[in-house]
């Protein structure tokens, strides 16, 4: 199962991404693990520099702004 | 000086409306989302561009003074979130960027923005605009200067300074297209203009229904030539706790203007809405200990003090 988190600190753009994350993966039939965090010293320790940002399975895959749904539907 | 003082005169926006409340409604709302629109899908492609990494990497290791000046430019082009200052500042921080060149960037990213840019510029002429973008960077290199000469490096959270000594990951985008480019400025504007532009209805709506109602220069007396003193330290102070974007403080600005206050007390009024606000202040105190917020704070504040005394003064 996938392990995604969505880093960012509690913004609007931050919940859409968790928020559209979840939907595509449910739409798809996926399970997985979603987390959210918020704090900024786990933020920077994956390099990240403008939230919100995407890990999956420990890799980061986005950051800045919320993805298109293309680009969220391409990682699973 | 006169004919300083005659050259700046030329260069005061001029006031010209067309005479009904609703002449002037109907022709500024499009004209002024249109050149929203055009300004924002630029700026989206620009973005691709000028990524946060990038602008870190130019500025890594940059003297104060020089470093300043690029940050402050660098901050009007760079995409900047407010809810990412803090990840911003800590990368930063971490590349080898000064403190002060990160506050200058920091002050000057939220601030001298492109709807503000905009939403002035179709407002009220490119003159304001140009005038508001000036003033900006200079507020921004110069408390980004004073704050770096103040030393207050120690003044920053302890597990901050663990992370600049150590190595932190890297992220870095994959290289887009011009497809991917024009995208980016089409989905920009949705989400830019789509946000906001009810304000701009609602902020020109409330400017052309003031025209008709409320007496000329009833704000004159208040915030105008003909101002008691502390009118514009007053109006910085207000601007401090509240905190507002661009286009949700357009249409009090409109109001503001129409009714003959000063354009240097308003312009000073509006940075200090945008550019210090309560809740960046608190997101800030996971990473900045509040000594060096305060006096964040109140630089800023000066700076803006000091341009807008400037301004009411030369105009």
């Amino acid at each position: 199962m996938k392990n995604i988190k969505i880093l960012g600190t509690g913004c609007t753009n931050c919940q859409n991404t968790a928020k559209l994350v979840a939907e595509v993966a449910k739409a798809n039939g996926i399970s997985i693990e979603l987390e959210k965090v918020e704090d900024p010293q786990t933020i920077m320790a994956y390099g990240v520099m403008s939230t919100p940002g995407v890990v999956i399975d420990g890799k980061v895959v986005h950051a800045g702004g919320v993805p298109s749904r293309t680009k969220v539907e391409s990682w699973f | 000086m006169p004919s300083f003082s005659r050259w700046v005169w030329h260069l005061k926006p001029t006031s010209v409306r067309p005479c009904t409340s609703s002449h002037f409604f109907f022709y500024d709302t499009p004209k002024v989302l249109l050149l929203l629109t055009g300004v924002v899908f630029v700026m989206g492609v620009v973005h691709t561009y000028v990524t946060p990494e990038r602008t870190r990497a130019l500025l890594s290791g940059r003297r104060l003074g020089v470093g300043n000046v690029m940050a402050a430019c660098l901050g009007i082009v760079t995409p900047f979130c407010s809810c990412s200052a803090v990840p911003l500042f800590i990368g930063f921080l971490s590349a080898g960027v000064p403190m002060g060149v990160t506050f200058s960037f920091l002050i000057s990213a939220p601030m001298v923005n492109e709807v503000a840019l905009a939403l002035l510029f179709g407002l009220f002429g490119w003159q304001v605009a140009g005038l508001y973008l000036l003033l900006g960077i200079t507020v921004a290199i110069i408390a980004g200067l004073v704050i770096g000469r103040l030393g207050m490096e120690h003044h920053l959270e302890d597990w901050v300074r663990a992370i600049q000594s150590s190595q932190s990951g890297e992220y870095e985008s994959e290289e887009t297209h011009w497809a991917q480019r024009v995208d980016a400025g089409v989905v920009y504007v949705k989400e830019i203009v789509g946000k906001v532009w009810p304000y701009i209805v609602v902020g020109i709506a409330l400017g052309a229904g003031i025209h008709g109602y409320v007496p000329e220069d009833y704000l004159a007396s208040i915030m105008g030539r003909d101002a008691p003193w502390w009118s514009l330290p007053a109006a910085v102070a207000i601007g401090v706790p509240i905190y507002s974007n661009a286009a949700g403080i357009l249409p009090i600005i409109e109001a503001l203007i129409g009714k003959g206050a000063a354009l240097g007390t308003v312009l000073a009024f509006m940075m200090s809405v945008i550019a210090l606000s309560l809740p960046e202040m608190i997101i800030l105190r996971k990473v900045l200990k509040v000594p060096l917020i305060a006096t964040f704070a109140g630089v800023v504040a000066a700076g803006i003090l000091l341009v807008g005394i400037l301004f009411n003064t030369v105009l």
